[in-house]
């Protein structure tokens, strides 16, 4: 029995947003199980990928990370892919100027949420290893940034570069505590259809 | 664009966005396309914004219902049977994983001019305030038979043979009086009408059955609703569809369908983006607002939205949302009323508000709202200020598109629950791929988004 301090899991929901192939999909790999593919089809079979990140000693942080399993491309995804979001990573393409207006059309949609004060948003330049063709400068999207209030970083998820930071300094602003504090008290009346029998409630490791 | 498709969806209603996600888990090529720039059609769950623009346009609402985007109010109630067909699809599918479900806290019939919990199982029949003293046996015995009724075991059968005797026999054969037989054939088999009695008793049996069961699961009540209103629904199924490769355009009206010589399915002709394009297909599963001239209207139904204090609610144990079915029969009538409750419990309004929802088919010229005075009655509705009033045609397919590659969803009915739609969808299941609908638990590991 370790019931003093044991290992803390705070679980949140993080939705990745940004126009077809800026590479989402490809952020989200690079940071789950590290590996890049050159040629990756939109997302198929996945629910949502999850990763865990250790915060201090006895803390973590599980993120449970929507991909927008392409319906963002014909302006379809569902209002139920923003609800209860606690974070939002935005990607565009720093190749690509018109990517980084979607961007912005997607910061908008977000900030119409009803929940939108509570969700961490990072605005994210990918493709950093294409340098040479870079149409974006760093410092007009820093400011767009800093303007609407959301964390910023350029990444590359080909080599690597910078995307664990990305997800860290996610984990930083989110409200864990109260994440924590929040699952002694969840609602008893939810059910739980996949299990079969009546109140079962699992209560481990809490 | 111009490509070809396994199957082409148009409207995201429930049923709709249901088959879409099934054939796509299946790898299927689906398109799915919605004319209206949000998901759900008639199965959608409005803002109040929404609400008002569809029922009183030009009119804003007062400032005393809170903020727009609080409410989710559903154009068509149904409740979940906690242990229904529709429920095993959402656990198979796995779409539990995007929508939360909280159980509706009571199921009631309205008799003796009160509202009734009713009794679900044989103990809750001793204690029922529904019925006599003497019945209290009788219903007990009735229900016992129903809960150990096994098929392989010709003792529980009693001697009925449940597919020649009638319902009216077996209720006889316990000796129920016209008041149990009521509640028990509308409020726990859920017929909307009496034509039942005279039919085979073994449907009816099998409801009660379901009916018990599904009390037996989560306790209170047979109900499921998720939270945000039942639009969640469609959206849960299309990110199924979606996550096994189906394509979704929503707002994109459809500029013509296109046939084959010999008058089956071709295609459809759509606009992106000011560009026109074909999609093609030989199959193609729509709602009947997508094919007027295939469908013919069966009845009308009224439905009533209205928004209401807590206070208003019927109820005498503070439950916070339930159903509420007055039978033909207290009202004179043939068809049954249904009311469904709902509140900030399931997020669907902000607290202090709820929501009642009240249908039933139209008969004869009485207008719609005095057919629905009970109902108005017991929720203290005296002025209809925050009363939407709607009447819909309930339509079905004029044929089963075996030959023409068209296959039409009927409307949803007045039944309060979702096993009509379900049985809808497993028929188009079948209809469409020749083969029944066989339900397997999905394994989808959480790594597993490299195909």
């Amino acid at each position: 029995m370790s019931a003093t301090q044991g290992p803390r899991l705070a679980q949140f929901k993080l939705v990745l947003l940004g126009e077809s192939a800026v590479g989402k999909s490809s952020i989200v790999h690079r940071f789950v199980k590290d590996s890049f593919d050159d040629f990756r089809e939109s997302t198929i079979g996945a629910a949502f990928l999850t990763q865990t990140l250790k915060i201090n000693d006895n803390t973590s942080v599980k993120f449970e990370i929507w991909d927008t399993a392409g319906q963002e491309r014909y302006k379809s995804l569902a209002p139920m892919y923003y609800r209860n979001a606690n974070a939002a990573v935005v990607v565009y393409d720093i190749t690509q100027s018109a990517s980084l207006e979607r961007a912005k059309v997607w910061i908008k949609e977000l900030q119409r949420q009803p929940n939108y004060q509570d969700v961490t948003i990072a605005l994210v330049g990918n493709k950093l290893d294409l340098e040479e063709e870079r149409q974006v400068s760093e410092e007009d999207a820093k400011l767009l940034a800093e303007q609407e209030g959301l964390l910023f970083f350029e990444v590359s998820a080909k080599s690597g570069d910078g995307v664990l930071n990305i997800f860290q300094e996610i984990a930083k602003k989110l409200p864990v505590e109260e994440q924590l504090n929040k699952i002694h008290q969840k609602s008893a009346s939810k059910v739980n259809l996949q299990r079969p029998s009546t109140n079962n409630q699992t209560t481990c490791c809490a | 664009m111009d490509e070809e498709y396994d199957v082409i969806v148009l409207g995201t209603g429930l049923t709709e966005c249901v088959l879409s996600g099934l054939l796509s888990v299946e790898g299927k090529k689906v398109l799915h396309i919605d004319r209206q720039e949000y998901y759900g059609g008639e199965s959608a769950s409005l803002n109040l914004q929404q609400l008002y623009e569809k029922f009183k346009p030009g009119r804003t609402p007062d400032e005393s219902l809170g903020r727009s985007r609080d409410w989710c109010v559903d154009l068509i109630p149904k409740f979940l049977m906690a242990n229904g067909e529709l429920t095993n699809i959402l656990t198979h599918t796995n779409v539990t994983r995007y929508v939360e479900f909280k159980q509706i806290e009571g199921s009631f019939v309205y008799r003796w001019d009160k509202i009734n919990k009713i009794p679900a199982n044989e103990s809750e029949a001793i204690y029922s305030s529904l019925i006599g003293l003497f019945e209290k046996r009788r219903l007990r015995n009735f229900l016992q038979f129903v809960a150990n009724y096994r098929e392989d075991e010709v003792s529980t059968h009693k001697g009925f043979n449940l597919d020649v005797d009638t319902v009216d026999d077996v209720f006889n054969k316990y000796g129920l009086e016209e008041g149990s037989k009521n509640f028990i054939g509308h409020a726990m088999a859920l017929y909307d009408n009496d034509d039942y009695l005279t039919q085979p008793a073994r449907e009816t049996i099998e409801r009660v059955m379901l009916y018990a069961q599904s009390v037996a699961r989560f306790g209170k009540s047979p109900y499921l609703y998720p939270l945000y209103g039942l639009g969640e629904l469609p959206q849960g199924f299309s990110r199924l569809s979606a996550i096994y490769g189906g394509t979704f355009m929503l707002g994109t009206p459809i500029k013509e369908v296109l046939y084959e010589e010999d008058g089956s399915f071709k295609g459809v002709k759509i606009e992106i983006d000011g560009e026109e394009h074909i999609a093609k297909s030989k199959q193609v599963i729509a709602d009947p607002t997508y094919f007027p001239d295939l469908v013919k209207g069966t009845s009308k139904l009224i439905r009533t939205i209205s928004l209401i204090n807590n206070d208003q609610l019927p109820f005498r144990h503070n439950e916070n949302s339930g159903q509420i079915i007055i039978t033909g029969k207290e009202t004179k009538r043939t068809n049954d009323i249904y009311m469904a409750l709902i509140g900030a419990e399931h997020k669907a309004c902000p607290p202090g508000k709820s929501i009642a929802i009240c249908s039933t088919i139209i008969e004869g010229d009485k207008p719609p709202h005095i057919q629905l005075e009970t109902a108005f009655g017991l929720i203290k509705v005296k002025s209809f200020d925050h009363t939407f009033m709607g009447l819909s045609d309930l339509f079905e397919p004029l044929d089963d598109g075996s030959k023409n590659g068209i296959f039409i969803s009927k409307s949803y009915d007045a039944t309060s629950h979702f096993e009509s739609v379900t049985e809808d969808i497993k028929d188009i299941y079948f209809r469409v791929t020749g083969k029944p609908l066989k339900l397997t638990k999905l394994e989808e590991g959480e790594f597993n988004a490299t195909a």
